[in-house]
């Protein structure tokens, strides 16, 4: 199953890049799921997760909570928490 | 276009002129974000406002008509700006119009309460020890929440 992943601000520089396509297996189903996928990767992933306090995500820019389902294509996006405004 | 991004100063005068042109308008709040030359006892020089193009409009978008639903209103403009600021720069203006004054007051309050914590923007500060991005505050949990039991 093929994502679209986004990665923004300190999480974004932490890892050095800003999106990719990730293909994961069925069984990762929700945004949970593909951070720990993401995580078991190894470095840069483990560290820019680790060190981000409490790390946020959106499906398909909307805020998603960690049981939101993934389906093909979406897009899948890991933030810390905003400071706009 | 009740929502708009953008890297350009904003005109807080104009805006508000052209909202109360509105002959049923009794009552014009607005709010103006503007950049302080300190943050967390550190000395701010600049800061730059990233963004999530797309979900940024949508969530304004979202949060406005929620407030929409909850208050008489006639109109909610929202201006938020990105890219590099400096001390004294204003960053977000927001402006609600209703017939009497407790409306447009509140409808004002909850969409910046609502922005702080839902809408994708992230600050990064320019410092003296060097660049580092704004940490969120838990006292603005705290003002989006007393929304939520009313």
């Amino acid at each position: 199953m093929k994502l679209q992943v986004r990665y923004f601000a300190a999480l974004r520089e932490r890892i050095g890049r800003s999106e990719e396509t990730v293909d994961v297996p069925e069984s990762v189903a929700t945004v949970s799921d593909l951070r720990r996928a993401l995580i078991a990767r190894g470095e840069p992933w483990t560290s820019a997760f680790a060190e981000t306090r409490r790390v946020r995500a959106a499906v398909d820019q909307v805020m998603a909570g960690d049981d939101a389902p993934l389906r093909e294509g979406v897009e899948v996006a890991f933030f810390p928490p905003v400071t706009g405004g | 276009m009740v929502v708009r991004v953008q890297r350009e100063e904003f005109d807080v005068g104009a805006e508000i002129a052209k909202l109360r042109a509105d002959p049923r308008v009794g009552a014009v709040a607005s709010f103006v974000g503007v950049v302080r030359d300190v943050n967390d006892d550190a000395a701010v020089a600049a800061m730059t406002l990233e963004h999530y193009p797309g979900m940024t409009e949508k969530s304004l978008e979202a949060i406005v008509e929620q407030a929409r639903s909850r208050w008489n209103v006639y109109e909610i403009l929202v201006i938020h700006r990105i890219g590099e600021l400096r001390p004294t720069d204003p960053i977000v203006l927001v402006i609600v119009t209703s017939a009497h004054r407790g409306d447009a007051f509140a409808a004002c309050q909850f969409v910046m309460d609502y922005l702080k914590t839902d809408a994708p923007f992230w600050k990064k500060e320019a410092t003296p020890e060097g660049a580092r991005w704004v940490e969120a505050r838990d006292s603005d949990d705290a003002a989006r929440e007393r929304w939520e039991d009313k």
